[in-house]
């Protein structure tokens, strides 16, 4: 169980689930983005963030998931998110994370379309 | 007759006290029956916002003033600092690109102002040398 701000990470052969939760800020974006730069270093292309239990996600922490949307371009990865509140996923579409990283309700379909 | 209340707070420009702010307009939108999606969006204004002052006002003071108004209707916010004031450049989000990306549309940093003047019904910004005040407002919309 993940507590209030926290990040865990669950890898399968072929992908890995980034699991956010409480406020995604500057500090805890830094430590998504460490998880995440430490499993494409380790060859993961497929990606999911799970941000059911991230209550908010302020414009810096959208910078951080750009950052990492950009990194898995580079080696051709695909990122798809989940657990999105309609807010979130609006701004995402406004900012237009949308057009490169997948959106979807929630995990195992996230999954299903890497 | 419309209930009103009016709330006056100040936060220190430190980590995370934006928080307090939100909290604060998320109290008031919820004791007027705002739904749960307005709620956020106003959270979200108001961080993005307080987030703006802290990093480009270079007040001396490090202080964020804000009030709120609520009615049956509406919340109103406005959010004020003392420091030397935004220029034009800052207000369209060009000034603050920061790293160019790989695709174009997707800027990294300048955002703030965009994603409060999406979610928000109004959204007024006044600045001088003197300071900066960004005022928006909620409507409530019938559930």
């Amino acid at each position: 169980m993940l507590n209030k701000f926290d990040i865990q990470v669950r890898e399968s052969k072929e992908h890995a689930i980034i699991e956010t939760a409480g406020y995604l800020n500057d500090a805890l974006g830094e430590k998504l983005s460490e998880k995440a730069q430490e499993l494409i270093q380790n060859g993961y292309t497929l990606l999911v963030i799970n941000l059911e239990q991230t209550t908010l996600i302020n414009s810096i922490g959208i910078s951080i998931l750009i950052e990492i949307i950009e990194a898995l371009d580079e080696r051709e990865g695909t990122l798809n998110f989940c657990g999105l509140s309609a807010t979130q996923e609006r701004t995402f579409r406004m900012m237009a994370i949308a057009k490169y990283a997948g959106i979807f309700p929630d995990e195992e379909s996230a999954i299903a379309n890497l | 007759m419309s209930d009103e209340h009016k709330i006056l707070l100040t936060i220190p420009m430190y980590p995370d006290m934006e928080l307090a702010a939100a909290k604060t307009g998320s109290a008031l939108a919820e004791l007027k029956d705002f739904n749960e999606e307005a709620v956020e969006e106003i959270q979200l204004a108001i961080i993005e916002t307080c987030i703006n002052a802290s990093e480009h006002s270079q007040s001396d003071d490090k202080e964020v003033h804000i009030q709120f108004l609520v009615t049956d209707d509406q919340l109103q916010v406005k959010i004020s600092d003392r420091g030397v004031g935004i220029t034009a450049d800052t207000l369209d989000g060009t000034r603050l690109l920061g790293t160019p990306t790989l695709h174009a549309d997707l800027r990294k940093r300048g955002r703030g102002l965009q994603i409060i003047r999406a979610l928000m019904d109004e959204v007024v910004i006044e600045s001088s040398s003197n300071g900066t005040t960004v005022s928006f407002t909620k409507k409530k919309t019938p559930s």
